[in-house]
């Protein structure tokens, strides 16, 4: 039996809370009173269709953007961080190395003019890393588990195919081993082949480092594959909450219930 | 200041050292300011001058605002005392100061320089005076000021290092051979201006006040006496220096930055000190020993 998944179960503790956070934008919701919880290890999604407020509240737990209203904390190092509030060198330096964001778009998220391997490499000289020899091992050795041929470490990221650039991008965040990693739509904008790649990939890289991530996405299929909870969104918000397999399954909620049986998933 | 209009040689028609007392008192407060945190960048009013920006009005504007009757300036440009450039900025300050100029190293109080730093060991009483065409050292990797401010109040520089890691990787060195960054003070990153990294080393805890001014770009920044200054690297691929095969064609000297200089139409080329009066007290040195023996 594998004992990492074991103690996980056993933290005491959630990562993150979020405490009936709303943002409106004036008159507008955003999304409104979100409540959640997120433990270590654990892969929440969030779906719901196009303006549904998914990105409004990625944005404002990954600080990105201030709650109009309500909590969200982060636990650090047994503290709990009041994340709105954080002062900017906090937040930053939270960013750097408990943190990682995966853009939907690739160009978003990487130095389009610098090498794969100084891409890669970036997070461990921002963490303090001066030693050549063992950033090329780490970006070669990273370059490897996204499935992108290590000699292509010199090579231009505009050189690569979008869904070569996605497993970079996606290489660049998980190299300094966040505890929290959000994502947006990671598998927009490809195709459904290379989607399945990158789906196992991710996979298996989140349940081997026990990375706990806030997905967001408008594909079930996604869902299904990458989430051990799911929360519905409609109107700024959370129609439905519960294990992924529950929802899909046994949708309550009439949206979820014409969201799911509008795909096969 | 009537009085200092009085000096001999100045010409009357322009306050002494051309800028305004009220411009000179702006200028040293952002110096003193500079001078209190090493490496950080402190903007000031940069004012037209008679030479268009990009040609050293930051060093001029310092030099006017420190420059005083007993000080004797020396102006360099490529190490070289008689270029255009350094003629012309030395002729200024003689007129509108009417004060002392040289070529000596040694004989120089305030030194404004353009690319180099004088082979010869400044002195605690000197002060050297950069002219900083681009002060930030992490613009061409952040092209917005907001951020680069904020990376240089974080100390975020993960990214410089980005740099030099894509120089290795492309090239298997440091390709970077001047403005090449350095961490002054263990605390901000700051350009050495297009000084040859060569020169890089006699920046740190170098006795002379070190004063850069950018004058198109409106900042100051210095380097104290006695700081340390480092080039940044990696543990596996050390900073070096420029070395040269072969000696000064002139005066022999192995241990200046040398020239490349083109002497016929068939391409054939010396290698000649850049510091000129480093290389004429060389020869001086030379024939007056050939003379004793």
């Amino acid at each position: 039996m594998d004992m990492s998944i074991y103690s996980q179960a056993m933290t005491p503790e959630p990562l993150l809370q979020v405490q009936d956070m709303s943002r409106y934008y004036g008159e507008r919701v955003g999304c409104r009173a979100v409540t959640f919880q997120l433990w270590p290890g654990e892969i929440l999604g969030i779906v719901g269709e196009s303006g549904s407020g998914k990105s409004t509240l990625l944005r404002c737990l990954a600080a990105l953007d201030q709650p109009t209203d309500g909590q969200i904390q982060f636990a650090d190092d047994g503290q709990w961080l009041d994340v709105p509030a954080l002062p900017e060198p906090k937040r930053r330096a939270l960013m750097r190395r408990a943190w990682g964001i995966v853009h939907q778009n690739p160009r978003d998220g990487l130095r389009m003019g610098v090498s794969a391997g100084g891409n890669i490499g970036e997070r461990l000289m921002d963490a303090g890393e001066r030693n050549y020899g063992q950033i090329r091992r780490v970006a070669r050795d990273w370059l490897a588990r996204v499935e992108i041929d290590p000699d292509r470490i010199d090579d231009l990221p505009q050189h690569f195919s979008g869904g070569m650039q996605q497993r970079l991008q996606i290489a660049r965040v998980l190299v300094s081993e966040p505890r929290l990693v959000f994502m947006d739509e990671p598998t927009g904008g490809l195709d459904v082949s290379v989607q399945a790649k990158l789906l196992d990939l991710l996979r298996a890289l989140v349940r081997d480092m026990g990375i706990a991530a806030v997905i967001v996405t408008h594909d079930l299929a996604v869902a299904r594959l990458l989430t051990d909870r799911l929360m519905v969104m409609k109107d700024g918000v959370v129609i439905e909450q519960g294990l992924t397999d529950q929802v899909l399954d046994d949708p309550q909620h009439a949206y979820t219930q014409l969201l799911t049986s509008a795909v096969l998933v | 200041m009537t009085e200092a209009q009085t000096i001999s040689g100045a010409d009357p028609h322009y306050n002494y050292g051309y800028l305004d007392e009220q411009t000179k008192r702006m200028v040293r407060r952002a110096l003193l300011k500079a001078v209190a945190i090493p490496g950080y960048q402190v903007p000031f009013g940069s004012r037209e001058m008679p030479l268009a920006r990009g040609w050293g009005t930051g060093g001029i504007q310092i030099t006017a605002a420190l420059v005083g009757p007993a000080d004797c300036l020396k102006v360099i440009d490529q190490g070289a005392d008689d270029t255009t450039n350094a003629v012309s900025i030395r002729n200024f300050f003689a007129r509108v100061t009417g004060g002392r100029t040289t070529q000596k190293t040694a004989e120089a109080t305030i030194i404004q320089t353009r690319h180099r730093i004088p082979e010869k060991p400044l002195r605690a009483d000197q002060i050297l005076v950069y002219q900083v065409p681009q002060p930030e050292p992490l613009r061409k990797l952040e092209p917005s000021e907001v951020e680069t401010r904020n990376m240089h109040a974080w100390e975020e520089y993960g990214l410089m290092q980005v740099r030099l890691y894509e120089d290795i990787a492309r090239f298997g060195h440091v390709a970077t051979t001047y403005a090449y960054p350095v961490m002054v003070n263990e605390r901000y990153i700051a350009s050495p201006t297009p000084i040859p990294k060569f020169d890089n080393p006699k920046m740190d805890m170098m006795p002379a006040l070190q004063l850069f001014g950018a004058g198109r770009e409106k900042r100051v920044y210095a380097i104290p006496p006695f700081t340390r200054v480092r080039s940044l690297d990696f543990e596996d691929h050390p900073f070096t220096v420029q070395s040269w095969d072969k000696p000064c064609e002139i005066c022999g000297s192995r241990l200046s930055y040398l020239d490349e200089v083109i002497v016929d139409d068939h391409g054939a080329r010396i290698f000649v000190c850049s510091d000129t009066d480093y290389c004429e007290d060389r020869r001086a040195d030379a024939a007056s020993l050939g003379e004793g023996a």
